[in-house]
């Protein structure tokens, strides 16, 4: 009896695996349909990425606060605080930057997209466009995916900028470290390929797999409001997860 | 157009705004003298020991930057450590005679190419190779040195590193 429970588990997760895959086909096969709606997509970026602003600010702003904090308390046991501009950088633009974006964007777009699209399915709003012959995932997945996608590398832009703003009020207002100092090491050191814009790929691989989730979640969700609450549980359990694996093997490969 | 969205203008705002910030990182957080800007001219240097020299760590002229590391290799045959230096085409009034040692910044910070300049009126070229080099300095064998005196070689030795008489040992 166990066993059988265990292998339908098994099963059901690699079909489900499945399903998500043959959608992302369906998204990259409708893609170019969708960039009709353009303002549809428009609208998109304008929800998932501008309306994510406030959040992503305020969190990059504390990260890199209490990133100068806590390196500064590590880096003077070791007489090194010259060298906290550049670790608060790097690991921002390397790390943090695009992981904790990802994070705050799954929680914060990612569960209203499922949930839209979820509440679209529930009072069958979908069916009713496949019966007008508008392509659901043309009109209504792939614009959300594109905006997720595009503004996922934004959001993580803004999120280092202000990092690095914050670590700067800390470190340099604060504890004292030399404004030369925090800038000057952080310059030499951090590389605008290897660092900043690999943080950037990282960026654009977590906004495809988070959005990508949300509209699966989203798009398969039973049309009950418990169904609907489920799925928008599953895709900041399943963004969270997926974020980190996915950053431990880029990281492996980038570096 | 006439009926313009009401999102419209902040999607556009939050795209500058986003690549705004990028434009700051690139520039701000970066040097320009990390970005290979311009062309540059590859020389060779044999280290017998090159310690724990990377590629992209830089080469410096009297402290300033000159170029960077472009690859180590093992050299068979002689088992020397064969780095290629890409020194930036500006500096191209190199004597070739110059010596090359590898020092490292700080006691314990990273290492990197000095190049100590010649008096030959001959300039580096692309190609050339720095026969005067001068390896790494081991921190572990300075301590070792420090610890025992120098062995058997210690004229070179300053006098000051004779070890001190323990004073207070009674003995």
């Amino acid at each position: 009896m166990n066993t059988l429970v265990r292998r339908n588990w098994l099963l059901n997760g690699i079909a489900q695996l499945g399903e998500c895959g043959l959608f992302f086909l369906d998204i990259l096969v409708a893609l170019p349909k969708s960039l009709r709606h353009f303002r549809e997509i428009c609208r998109q970026v304008w929800f998932v990425g501008a309306m994510s602003l406030t959040i992503v600010m305020t969190c990059g702003m504390f990260v890199g606060m209490v990133l100068a904090l806590q390196l500064y308390y590590t880096l003077s046991i070791f007489g090194g605080t010259a060298a906290l501009g550049t670790v608060v950088a790097l690991s921002l633009f390397r790390e943090l930057g695009p992981v904790v974006t990802a994070l705050l964007f799954a929680g914060r777009a990612g569960t209203a997209v499922t949930a839209e699209i979820g509440l679209m399915r529930a009072t069958d709003q979908i069916d009713a466009m496949e019966m007008m012959a508008v392509d659901p995932i043309a009109y209504v997945v792939a614009p959300r995916y594109l905006a997720g996608v595009i503004a996922m590398p934004l959001l993580m832009c803004l999120f280092n900028a202000l990092g690095i703003l914050g670590g700067h009020l800390v470190g340099v207002t604060w504890l004292g470290v030399d404004n030369g100092t925090f800038w000057g090491n952080m310059t030499s050191t951090v590389d605008l390929w290897k660092d900043i814009i690999d943080g950037v790929w990282k960026s654009l691989a977590f906004g495809a797999v988070v959005t990508l989730i949300a509209v699966f979640q989203g798009y398969n969700a039973p049309p009950t409001s418990e169904g609907v609450a489920y799925s928008t549980t599953r895709t900041v359990v399943f963004s969270a997860i997926v974020i980190l694996a996915v950053d431990f093997v880029m990281t492996a490969f980038l570096t | 157009m006439n009926s313009r969205p009401s999102y419209a203008i902040g999607t556009g705002l939050f795209i500058l705004l986003g690549f705004a910030a990028l434009a700051y990182l690139a520039t701000q957080t970066t040097s320009v003298a990390n970005v290979h800007q311009g062309h540059s001219y590859f020389v060779k240097a044999r280290f017998s020991n090159i310690g724990q020299l990377k590629e992209r760590a830089p080469v410096k002229i009297a402290g300033v930057r000159v170029g960077s590391v472009q690859s180590i290799q093992l050299e068979r045959g002689k088992m020397d450590a064969l780095v290629t230096l890409a020194i930036d085409d500006k500096y191209n009034d190199i004597p070739d005679d110059s010596g090359a040692a590898i020092f490292t910044s700080g006691l314990l910070g990273d290492q990197y190419v000095g190049l100590q300049p010649g008096g030959s009126p001959e300039n580096l070229k692309n190609g050339d190779e720095i026969v005067l080099t001068q390896s790494a300095m081991q921190l572990e064998d300075l301590i070792g040195k420090f610890l025992v005196n120098g062995g058997p070689k210690s004229s070179s030795a300053p006098p000051s590193s004779t070890p001190p008489k323990p004073a207070a040992s009674g003995g």
